[in-house]
């Protein structure tokens, strides 16, 4: 590995890495503010989950208020805060009580698996539809392609969930529109987010098949007589691809928001899932959890990106 | 503007759903303003010509409620759309403006919210929200900012270093000159692409709030939350859950038709 290709290896890994801490910092900060805006009197609270409502006096109130510092300025409290989540002390789910760590780790396996499932969905019907209407555009396949991603953009994740357990699992009785830990219960939601993704993929290889079949290289390379399947395989693939990698960061976000939908949507026991009930009961650190694991699981899915990018085309990505 | 006829069909296509949306979301609410009045012993009545789609399961008028849904995501969605380009455009142009501590620590800030995928943001917004629109919007236009700061801060940095704005400051044209003469021509058209962009996020995030029961609260109709209470009677009355599943998708579509469909034709 040249020294070239060793900075921006590290140049990579620097920035991501501070995007993690400026992202963690903005979810604490949030968490925080959200916790502060509650209603009521947080001594009070605490000192009853510790003693029984029936058991809280003003007096014990003031003990807590006293042991946790809750009197202190704002922005001690806060630092508190922060250095707690320093130490990955993300507390205990105020709902289950449950310590938050272990709660989301037992959620990340069925997050993973959706995701996967729908990943290699969207790949599997994009990669197709995008190379044949890249390689011939204004064709019937074209055609279809974006008619297909047009729909696909008006439909958002849960109006296709419902369609398709309305047409799959009402209708036909094919598929279990909700549950988990059976066979057929992933095939719902992997193909609503499968099929929402599978859109946009459909339209990013088609628009760079088209960038990279139009180039003169490509051009010279079939002029100089090189069959087809050869030119594509030698000078086509490697530059669609690492087009099409850039621009799967930008359907990490699809993937990320459309977990939390479709997990909702399906009860199926995710980390977004979580998110989304931990939101109902107002759980502060269960929502902090499970959005920092979100936002983390998403910088790295970026990193992951990034250096594949770099695999692919060693030149680095050009500078802006 | 180019005029309607010259513009390619899907976008012709576009305009006229999108300004059926609009006059639906206007007057509807005008012609049919009730859409908290229940009247029990009418649940769940059939379509009639006063009533064009019927009575909800509490029988409440469901144009009424559909028309009243529809204005409020617009409206909605507008002003988040407004107050995130006009805050990110801002910060951008400021950024690009004063270099140094100001860009590094505005970049920083930028690159952590994109961390975040937006509907993140709109959840813990939402659970402060309680139902109210403050918060929401607040939520909703904090998410969408970073879009417009990042192509204004790109554009503003190149259009600052030209020689046609040193020829203004060396002219003596002071900053306000300069944006308005120089920066706006150019940033206005990408803008008004990312706003048409942003609406239709905006309006989603809205309605996927509402349908998974943490955005807007009942009694308010919206749209998502609308289809959430039309789920259980869909056999009996299945217009409850299709009209604002059409209109949402409507909208949705009329706005991504609105945009150059061919990113390289």
């Amino acid at each position: 590995m040249d020294r070239a290709r060793q900075r921006a290896l590290a140049r990579i890994c620097g920035q991501r890495l501070l995007q993690a801490a400026i992202v963690s910092l903005l979810v604490a900060a949030l968490c925080f503010l959200l916790v502060q805006q509650l209603p009521g009197d947080m001594a009070f609270r605490i000192a009853a989950g510790r003693y029984g409502y029936d058991y809280v006096d003003a007096a014990a109130a003031d003990a807590v208020r006293q042991e946790l510092g809750l009197a202190r300025p704002a922005w001690q409290q806060f630092a508190g805060w922060l250095g707690q989540l320093a130490q990955l002390q993300l507390g205990q789910s105020l709902v289950s009580g449950g310590a938050v760590l272990a709660e989301i780790a037992h959620h990340l396996g069925a997050t993973l698996q959706l995701a996967a499932a729908s990943v290699a969905l969207a790949l599997g019907v994009g990669l197709p539809l995008g190379l044949a209407s890249g390689l011939a555009p204004g064709g019937w396949a074209d055609r279809l392609t974006l008619g297909y991603s047009v729909l696909l953009r008006a439909l958002p994740p849960f109006l296709l969930g419902l369609m398709l357990i309305l047409a799959l699992s009402v209708q036909l009785g094919w598929a279990p529109a909700a549950g988990h830990g059976e066979g057929g219960n992933l095939l719902l939601p992997a193909l609503t987010l499968g099929l929402g993704l599978s859109g946009l993929t459909a339209r990013i290889v088609r628009d760079s098949v088209l960038a990279v079949v139009r180039a003169d290289y490509y051009r010279f390379a079939r002029s100089k007589g090189l069959a087809p399947w050869r030119v594509f395989l030698r000078h086509g693939l490697r530059n669609i691809g690492v087009t099409v990698v850039a621009y799967a960061g930008v359907q990490l976000i699809l993937l990320i928001e459309g977990v939390v939908v479709v997990e909702s949507l399906f009860a199926w026991p995710g980390v977004g899932h979580a998110l989304v009930h931990a939101i109902f009961w107002r759980d502060v650190p269960m929502i902090q959890g499970c959005t920092l694991l979100l936002a983390w699981l998403f910088v790295l899915m970026n990193t992951a990106t990034d250096l594949l990018c770099l695999a692919i085309d060693p030149r680095g990505p050009a500078e802006s | 503007m180019t005029p309607l006829t010259s513009r390619a069909w899907p976008q012709r296509l576009g305009y006229v759903l999108l300004a059926a949306v609009l006059l639906f979301a206007l007057a509807g609410p005008l012609l049919w303003p009730d859409y908290a009045g229940q009247q029990l012993m009418r649940f769940l009545e059939t379509p009639s010509l006063a009533e064009p789609l019927g009575r909800d399961q509490l029988g409440r008028s469901v144009i009424a409620r559909l028309a009243s849904a529809a204005r409020l995501s617009l409206w909605l969605a507008g002003l988040c759309v407004l107050s995130a380009a006009l805050l990110g455009c801002l910060l951008g142009v400021l950024s690009a403006w004063r270099g140094g501590w100001t860009d590094t620590v505005l970049r920083g800030l930028a690159d952590g919210v994109l961390a975040l995928p937006g509907l993140l943001i709109v959840l813990i917004f939402s659970a402060m929200a309680q139902g109210g629109f403050l918060t929401l919007y607040i939520g909703l236009a904090l998410a969408q900012w970073v879009e417009y700061f990042r192509m204004t801060r790109a554009r503003s940095r190149l259009l600052l270093a030209s020689p046609h704005v040193e020829a203004s400051r060396l002219l003596g044209f002071g900053p306000a000159h300069i944006v308005r003469r120089h920066l706006w021509p150019e940033l206005a058209p990408m803008l008004l692409t990312m706003m048409s962009f942003g609406l239709a996020t905006a309006i989603l995030a809205l309605s996927t709030l509402g349908f998974v029961g943490v955005g807007i609260q009942p009694p308010m109709p919206e749209l998502g939350l609308m289809m959430t209470e039309a789920l259980p009677h869909y056999s009996e009355a299945p217009q409850l859950l299709l009209a604002p599943v059409a209109v949402l998708a409507l909208t949705l579509a009329a706005l991504v038709l609105l945009r150059p469909l061919e990113v390289n034709p």
